[in-house]
């Protein structure tokens, strides 16, 4: 038996989330009573593999194919890896590129795919697995017969694992198909740039779908000019084109760390939270009790966005706009 | 020259927990569920509708498995400009506890192979399960081309030459360019257009077009396509971890203690 864990990187950088899975991999490997192998694919390979050489790992095998992502390669060389070192356990990054290759790889190797876990339990030869669902107002415990699967985790939820390690660096020698390879990567391109920079605010005021409609957003604008703060959202108000992309925080917009958050009709998903958990303060506003932001908030108002801001705007000596 | 092609979209009608729910063993109470179309389907509705809109004779074709309720949400695909709707249903798969990953794409798999489109739109993921897996999946399982977390797509290279153009949507701000084989399988992601809401016209227009339901049987599978190797064994309302300070009282109340905080912060002075 054994539990495989995949390393993420893009661009010349192992992405955080690797020394995460290692973690996750050697607490599951130490339940188990299993060896934990790391496997790295594409790029620098070797200097990959040394980084990932921490505490705890067993084995790091090193596919040398290509420099970035590609997800024909990796779907091809994890089901290989899988096979070859009689894996049990393959845990990989619920990240952009792992929604691209793991399902296919569960799928080759038939078995089940469990994705986005956040907790792991591993007794009597099961593995249960926790998960949210339904926009984290519950979560769940699924359980894996036969244990076999491969499961993808969610970001930052296991500390990195530290510690140099001394496993051996083995060379992985991937029988890769290039006819099967259907998909060119032909480039990257940043997004969200311009003049406003919101990861330079010490005051972030955040507005999200809680605010209905774009007319509304007079309102947080006429706080964000009386706190001469900096305007955010989350992602449904940049999908909808009310405000520029380069004001999204989150996953797949900025990070970023003012010294107060002000988070007004945000839920508080996992995507959104990673681009601002790490503020001095956070406070949110949020009819709803038991929103998931209350749970990393520091101070927090429990109501209805449109009584509260016209209050706060008055309580700065100006006067809220008419709705 | 232009292709003849059929889109297929994979749609699910989500359940929405309100506030106030209760779990009872490892279902919500159905009294406290509202049903929408995916919020990702709903983009991937309009990329497909925006397809048949670019080109010359392009088919756009939804299909879901749902129970029967959910045809209301598939009419609205269908006001929006799709052209005929799949349902796969029946009473084992209303039995089955759970539809994971693998019996999804199966199912949806079958009805890709009957359909035979030359792309296949869905969402990234489910906004009740999250599984963020069954475009992939089915990929994989029809011998498709796929591409995940797409925000943007040209329609152009798709019309003429069979080539998928798409952005990827990264973390961080960041956008892999990828061109894609077609036949191809892209899972859409939110943002990739704007929606357009049915019309009038549309609703109406939706009353007539069909709804073809299908069984396990109808389409060659057998039964135990439902059968699933996970056991959803809990359901719990997570724990609250809020150590927050709450402000209470009237909004203005309320709002003076934020304001306070505000100024003790250093964020604004007066
Ligand atoms: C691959 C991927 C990447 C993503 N990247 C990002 C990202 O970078 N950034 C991001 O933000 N999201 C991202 N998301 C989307 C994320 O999953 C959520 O859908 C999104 O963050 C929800 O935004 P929201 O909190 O504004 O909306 P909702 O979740 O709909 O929450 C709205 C909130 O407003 C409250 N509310 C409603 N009315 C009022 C009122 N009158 N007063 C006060 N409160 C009110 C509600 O109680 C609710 O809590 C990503 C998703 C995926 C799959
Ligand atoms: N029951 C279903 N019927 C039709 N399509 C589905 C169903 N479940 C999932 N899908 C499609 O697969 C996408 C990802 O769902 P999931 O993998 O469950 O998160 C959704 O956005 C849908 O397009």
């Amino acid at each position: 038996m054994t539990v495989l864990v995949i390393a993420d990187h893009r661009r010349g950088d192992l992405r955080d989330v690797s020394f995460e899975l290692l973690t996750a991999g050697r607490e599951l490997a130490d339940a188990a009573g299993t060896d934990l192998h790391a496997a790295v694919i594409s790029g620098n390979t070797e200097a990959f593999a040394d980084e990932l050489n921490r505490e705890g790992v067993d084995t790091v095998h090193a596919v040398d194919y290509g420099k970035e992502f590609n997800h024909d390669v990796y779907s091809q060389a994890v089901t290989e890896l899988t096979k070859s070192l009689e894996v049990d356990f393959l845990l990989v990054p619920n990240s952009v590129n792992g929604l691209d290759y793991a399902p296919a790889v569960a799928s080759r190797v038939n078995w089940p795919y469990v994705s986005d876990a956040v907790g792991l339990d591993y007794s009597d030869g099961t593995l249960g697995v926790t998960r949210e669902m339904y926009g984290s107002k519950v979560e769940t415990t699924v359980e894996i017969d036969d244990g076999q699967s491969v499961v993808s985790i969610r970001d930052a939820e296991w500390p990195p694992a530290k510690g140099d390690g001394n496993a051996p660096v083995l060379t992985f020698n991937a029988d890769i198909n290039e006819e099967s390879i259907g998909s060119t990567v032909t480039g990257f391109k940043e997004v969200g740039g311009g003049e406003v920079d919101i990861s330079e605010a010490d005051f972030l005021v955040s507005i999200g779908r809680g605010i209905e409609e774009e007319e509304n957003l007079e309102l947080v604008e006429e706080l964000v000019n009386v706190t001469d703060a900096m305007l955010s959202a989350s992602r449904p108000v940049v999908d909808n084109g009310w405000l520029e992309k380069n004001r999204q925080v989150g996953q797949s917009g900025k990070k970023v760390a003012p010294d107060v958050y002000l988070a007004i009709g945000i839920s508080g998903a996992v995507q959104h939270v990673a681009g601002m958990k790490n503020s001095e303060t956070i406070v949110a506003i949020n009819t709803d009790p038991n929103a998931p932001i209350f749970d990393i908030a520091d101070y927090g108002i429990v109501g209805d966005l449109f009584d509260v801001l016209p209050e706060l705007i008055k309580q700065f000596g100006a006067e809220p706009p008419n709705f | 020259m232009e292709y003849q092609m059929k889109v297929l979209v994979t749609v699910k009608e989500v359940a929405i927990v309100q506030d106030g729910f209760e779990i009872t063993g490892t279902e919500i109470n159905d009294d406290h569920l509202d049903y929408d179309l995916n919020e990702w389907d709903n983009y991937a509705v309009e990329e497909a509708v925006q397809l048949a809109e670019a080109g010359d004779d392009v088919e756009v074709v939804a299909v879901t498995i749902g129970a029967e309720h959910s045809e209301e949400t598939i009419r609205i695909a269908l006001a929006k400009g799709v052209d005929r709707a799949v349902r796969v249903w029946d009473e084992t798969i209303a039995d089955a506890d759970l539809l994971d990953v693998e019996t999804k794409s199966r199912l949806l798999g079958a009805v890709v192979e009957r359909e035979d489109p030359d792309l296949v739109l869905s969402g990234v993921q489910a906004n009740d399960d999250s599984f963020g897996a069954t475009g992939v999946a089915l990929a994989e399982e029809v011998g498709f081309q796929w591409s995940a977390v797409v925000n943007a797509l040209n329609t152009e290279t798709v019309l003429d030459s069979g080539v998928a153009s798409v952005r990827r949507e990264l973390e961080g701000g960041v956008e892999e360019l990828t061109d894609v084989d077609l036949p191809a399988v892209l899972t859409i992601q939110t943002g990739i257009n704007e929606p357009r809401y049915a019309s009038l016209r549309g609703i109406r227009q939706a009353q007539s077009k069909d709804i073809t339901t299908c069984t396990i049987e109808d389409l060659g599978l057998s039964e135990d396509v439902v059968e699933s190797s996970l056991d959803i064994t809990d359901m719990y309302k997570p724990e609250s971890k809020s150590d927050a300070e709450y402000f209470d009282g009237e909004a203005d109340e309320q709002a003076a203690q934020l304001a306070d905080i505000l100024q003790n912060k250093g964020v604004v002075t007066e």
